[in-house]
């Protein structure tokens, strides 16, 4: 019954009419604001299961496809449809967006209704961005989601605020502008908005460079990569902790999407040709950054670090193809890169969250996110220690936790392409496992190590579901993927032979 | 069968969950009976399969047990091998951990974090068995991370003690290292192969070994030997060889009980079972025979040189852990895969032994670990006295123990190995033996023996945790749940032994160890055994016989009868006394080197490369620039109406030109 259903339409605006009723219903009854964040939060994410469920594994065509005339005179359409590649990322959206309304139940005092509403509707334009088949809604979701996140960071953000979020829309915006033009002179070459015609669009090899550049823009931002990656720390540490989880669980995804949906597929010439780039700048991410990551002392600075690091896995992965065709000969490995980086993306959206979720719980007891004013936690915050120890060894990439999932497989991909990009990557297992155990042993481990952090008190229920659910999502995709990369195989397969073939 | 070894893994694993989730509600006693229960009933069935397999020679068991994943026609599964060499290691592990949970009743018996303990070392049990039972390199690495995770946990058990919790971030980090190493092992491995499964890898060893890989600008290497060598990196960080060794003799800081079982009995040995397990890629690969007998038997001399000058009872242990895995190590390295295993198997027992007994002494001792502050507890602790002495002995080679078969075998093997090395390697365990006989007995005669030093040493400060067991000054012998565990290691100290034949010489591995006709050292020396008797009688004539006897013999003159000597000598070797007693600056080193320099490195390229060159240059000074140029642009925007009248006149003079010429 549900395959009939227009899910992913009820997807994107089911949230965000949520998000406009809890603005009705104002400041004024915070009570009742969070409760319809809750239920629409709840329904939005019981309406997406269908789409797993009910996903056919078989194909590579889009499903749940709906189509409607939007903009006549431009052929601009409200197309929406999801393969393989973006139906696991909704749902992850979905699943966070509870996560986060549950976290900012009580954590949040000023202004309920509008952080709640500021939520519910990003989560529509997220899903709205995964979702989205015609090029100019793409733009539209894009773009429209770093509003809501602007008034997050900009309103109920740290106290310096205003330079992260100036920071953070223009780094964001400036990347995006070239991708508009990018899309316009696609349009004007094929006549249509539609991602699918785009790619099947001859492209010559200038074009297809240009063009490749002003999505790697776009894209590099968002995830970020580096040398773009600056925004984030401050981002981070400046945002509510519900928005470091969407941020870090969601948007940086958006990034790696757009590579697969954008930039592999459309100019497939380009990528072969300038894949060095990226390849370079992600193994940057995972040794440079990772040094960096040893080296700060907010806790949230920190994680925003590692996050890059992680990312560069994801990048890594999916562009890792052309060396292995180089050097093997055969497209052996190739699906393995890519659905290694997109498991990575998932895991992370869990292990990124769960971190910045447990950052946030000490944040709301002591107001401070200097490691230094921590030591011993354990000792009044058993229960807190667990989940954070755990969280912690999925980011150092544990076996059975699914931070080892990515890893492990972008791993043994880019070892079919070259020993040293092999080498460089895996050099995350001593340096994820440096920064991210160093931060337990000083925050969490130790004799207790001031007067504040002998008045804490353990996690209550509302954190224990929260940290709960997400430890759950952590273990099973650890201890079996197997579910998760069945809906990927034919969508990537299709991508990697579509991107083989040359366009010129 | 299926169900049985699924119900051997699944049993401790239950367990754990149970004690550490529920502890609070089941309480002490409930956490302890539900997670002994689960490891006797691995044990136990590990019995059965042991019967199934060796004695009822059944076929060996190959199946899935789930798949985990497939990407890119790879499976990814879980899955079983049972072979012979899989029910030895079953047997090992469980029977040795569920000596080590019958102790801990007693040794943990006031530790606030009782059913924690429990939990730990149950969950370990159930990750060194997905360790050994695994069919495919994934689950292999799945259990020897996860084995390295609790290990992580338990020397951090006392989390308040800053030395414990330094040390178990360093083994994580030195152990992740070697893994380092292991995943592009498996990497190179699934380059060529195309699978992670054992026997599909195993069959196609040939073949990769004439592949070439080349990693640096003009050297070709054949692809197994780069394989084997980084599997072996691996090895290097569980099974502590130098230079990843750091991290063994910091992990003390963990309760005895865990030293005991993980940094002894099992984990550690962990290595040695994967190399032999790999046999079949390692034998077609020299170069990586040749690094693993050098690396070997360099652990196995040098660390046993440290063991002596140490001090804490746990140390001296340690190092000589260190030093036996040398010992199996260059078995490997040897080919002699058997041999190591077997003495992996004897060192099982009888190190476990020899950590409880240290642990039962350090009981009575009140938490003093210093064995300058021991002497004389034979009469308080004769059951002590008594399961030490069967551990040294079984741990020096006396001929009869356990030990010796065991390490006799290694030697003869290293003698007769053609492996470049085995000459430089044959001469480092003969003098390891010695050396090994020297600090096992130094330690033995300054804890059991000669004047009870304890009595003119103020108590006070020997208060070091919470678990403490009766203030009378009197040491007194330990309860049953501490020493019932130690009898029962010590009978297969002494006896395992007996199995020589069929281990070293005999079938017992066909079909399991795979070794080249031409590096076959044990078949060769197969050919001169004709039974116990006459394998101890030549014992009794061989070099390693006289020089353990002249080590013990030495211990004993030292520390017994002229203990001047040992003051003299340390004046006298002063220079070699500190380079032992720093461990050669290894711990220093790293901790400049690495440690320190990582941070360097970090918060350089932090505050140049990010804060800096990005953040300062790149982005605000755009912003900056932006603004500068707006600065200088607005003074155009002047607001005079004869201003812009001007430019406009100005404007449309020079379109109008352009347009007519």
């Amino acid at each position: 019954m549900f395959a009939d259903w227009p899910l992913l339409s009820l997807v994107i605006w089911t949230p965000i009419v949520g998000g406009l009723l809890a603005l009705a219903a104002g400041d004024r009854n915070p009570e009742g604001a969070r409760r319809i964040a809750l239920y629409t939060s709840i329904a939005t994410f019981l309406i997406s299961l269908p789409l797993f469920g009910h996903f056919d594994r078989g194909t590579s065509a889009m499903q749940f496809v709906e189509f409607a005339s939007w903009i006549p005179t431009f052929n601009v359409h409200y197309h929406l449809g999801v393969d393989g590649i973006s139906m696991p990322l909704i749902l992850l959206t979905t699943f966070t967006t509870v996560l986060v309304v549950i976290a900012g139940w009580e954590v949040i005092k000023t202004r309920v209704a509008q952080y709640m509403a500021a939520f519910l509707i990003m989560e529509g334009f997220m899903n709205g961005v995964f979702a989205a088949l015609d090029a100019l809604l793409f733009y539209v979701f894009f773009e429209g989601m770093l509003i809501p996140m602007f008034l997050v960071i900009g309103i109920w953000g740290g106290p310096k605020r205003i330079y992260a979020t100036l920071k953070f829309f223009l780094y964001t915006f400036l990347g995006s502008v070239f991708m508009l033009v990018a899309l316009i002179y696609m349009y004007a070459q094929s006549g249509s908005f539609a991602i699918l015609d785009f790619h099947v669009l001859r492209l010559g090899m200038t074009e297809q460079v240009l063009i490749f550049l002003a999505f790697l823009l776009a894209f590099a931002v968002k995830v970020p990569m580096w040398p773009v990656h600056t925004w984030l720390p401050d981002a981070h540490v400046e945002a509510p902790t519900g928005g470091s989880v969407i941020l870090a669980a969601i948007m940086l995804k958006i990034g790696g999407y757009g590579f697969l949906r954008f930039s592999l597929p459309i100019t497939p010439d380009a990528s072969l040709e300038l894949d060095w780039l990226i390849i370079l700048m992600s193994l940057v991410a995972v040794v440079y950054i990772g040094f960096v990551a040893l080296v700060q002392q907010d806790m949230k600075k920190l994680i925003a670090y590692s996050s890059i690091a992680h990312m560069g896995f994801v990048t890594l992965g999916f562009f890792i193809l052309f060396r292995i065709a180089d050097n093997t000969g055969s497209l052996q490995g190739a699906a393995l890169g890519i659905e290694g980086g997109m498991v990575q993306m998932i895991s992370h959206g869990f292990v990124s969250a769960a971190l910045f979720l447990c950052v946030g719980v000490l944040y709301d007891r002591m107001h401070s996110r200097q490691i230094g004013d921590y030591g011993g936690v354990v000792n009044t915050m058993p229960w807190f220690a667990a989940f954070f120890v755990l969280f912690a060894l999925a980011n150092t990439g544990l076996p059975g936790t699914s931070g080892f999932v990515g890893e492990f497989m972008v791993i043994l991909a880019s070892f079919k392409a070259n020993f040293w990009i092999a080498f460089l990557a895996a050099t995350t297992l001593i340096l994820a496992a440096a920064y991210t155990l160093w931060l337990v042993k000083r925050v969490v481990f130790g004799e207790i190590g001031n007067p504040q952090v002998a008045e804490l008190s353990d996690i209550n229920r509302r954190e224990f579901v929260v940290l709960g659910l997400l430890a759950f999502a952590v273990l099973l995709l650890g201890i079996w993927p197997a579910p998760l990369l069945d809906v990927m195989h034919a969508s990537v397969d299709n991508l990697v032979r579509h991107v083989t073939i040359s366009k010129l | 069968m299926h169900n049985v070894y699924l119900a051997i893994v699944l049993a401790p694993l239950i367990g754990a969950i149970a004690a550490g989730l529920f502890g609070r509600q089941i309480g002490r006693i409930g956490a302890h009976t539900v997670t002994i229960l689960g490891v006797a009933l691995s044990c136990l069935l590990s019995l059965v399969v042991f019967q199934h397999h060796v004695i009822g020679e059944a076929e060996v068991y190959n199946a899935m047990v789930y798949t985990w994943m497939v990407s890119d026609g790879i499976r990814f599964e879980i899955g079983f091998l049972i072979d012979n060499l899989t029910a030895l290691m079953m047997l090992v592990v469980t029977f040795v951990s569920l000596m080590v949970h019958v102790y801990t009743i007693g040794y943990m018996h006031d530790d606030p974090g009782y059913q924690r303990f429990f939990s730990y070392i149950s969950l370990f049990t159930f990750s060194m068995l997905m360790l050994v039972m695994s069919n495919n390199f994934m689950q292999l690495f799945f259990g020897w991370e996860a084995v390295g995770v609790v290990s992580y946990l338990l020397i951090g058990f006392w989390f308040k003690r800053p030395t414990a919790i330094y040390a178990n971030m360093k083994a994580f980090l030195v152990n992740r290292v070697g893994d380092f190493g292991f995943v592009l092992g498996i990497g190179a491995i699934l380059l060529h192969t195309g699978s992670l499964d054992y026997w599909e890898v195993f069959g196609q060893a040939e073949g990769m070994a004439r592949e070439t890989i080349g990693i640096l600008p003009g050297a070709e290497w054949s692809l197994l030997t780069v394989a084997c060598i980084l599997l072996f990196v691996g090895a290097m960080g569980k099974s502590a060889q130098v230079p990843l060794h750091v991290w063994l003799p910091d992990s003390m800081e963990g309760p005895t009980p865990i030293s005991a079982l993980i940094h002894a009995a099992t984990m550690v040995t962990a290595g040695i079972f994967m190399v032999a397990r790999m046999s079949p890629l390692f034998e077609y690969s020299e170069a990586a025979l040749s690094f693993v007998l050098i690396i070997g038997a360099l652990t196995a001399f040098f660390m046993g040189l440290v063991g002596i000058v140490q001090n804490d009872i746990k140390r001296v242990v340690a190092y000589s852990t260190l030093s036996q895995l040398g010992y199996m190590t260059v078995a490997l390295g040897a080919s002699a895969y058997a041999a190591g295993i077997f003495h992996l198997m004897t060192h099982a027992f009888f190190k476990a032994l020899l950590f409880l007994a240290a642990g039962s002494v350090i009981i009575a001792m009140h938490h003093e670990q210093d064995i300058r502050r021991m002497g004389g507890l034979r009469k308080y602790m004769p059951i002590t006295y008594g399961v030490s002495l069967v551990g040294s002995l079984a741990l020096i080679g006396f001929p009869g123990f356990s030990g010796f078969f065991s390490k006799d075998g290694i030697i003869e093997a290293v003698h007769a190995s053609q492996i470049p090395g085995a000459g430089f390697a044959y001469l480092l365990v003969l003098l390891g033996v010695f050396v090994t006989a020297f600090y096992s007995f130094r330690m033995f005669f300054l804890v059991f023996h000669g004047e009870e030093r304890f009595r003119h040493v103020q108590h006070d400060d020997a208060h070091g945790h919470d678990a403490h067991h009766g203030h009378g000054h009197e040491p007194h012998e330990s309860p049953w749940v501490v020493t019932l565990p130690l009898i029962l290691l010590a009978i297969p100290s002494v006896l395992a032994g007996y199995w020589v034949g069929p281990i070293l010489f005999g079938g017992f591995f066909d079909g399991v160890i795979f070794v080249l006709p031409e590096h076959d050292v044990l078949g060769k020396l197969g050919a001169d055994y004709h039974g116990i008797g006459g394998y101890i009688a030549h014992g009794l004539m061989a070099p390693p016989f006289w020089l353990a006897m002249a080590g013990l013999g030495a211990a004993w003159y030292i520390y017994m009868k002229n203990p001047a000597i040992a003051a003299r000598a340390h004046e006298r070797f002063g220079k070699l006394y500190e380079l032992l007693d720093h461990k050669y600056w290894f711990d220093e080193i790293y901790a400049a080197v690495f440690a320190r320099g990582s941070v360097k490195l970090g918060s350089t390229l932090w505050r140049f490369g990010d804060a800096l060159f990005i953040d300062d240059i790149l982005v605000n000074g755009t912003a900056k620039t932006v603004g500068r140029l707006a600065q200088w642009a607005r003074h155009s925007q002047t607001g005079y109406l004869y201003h812009y009248a001007f430019a406009m006149i100005i404007g449309l003079l020079v379109l109008i030109t352009a347009f007519v010429f």
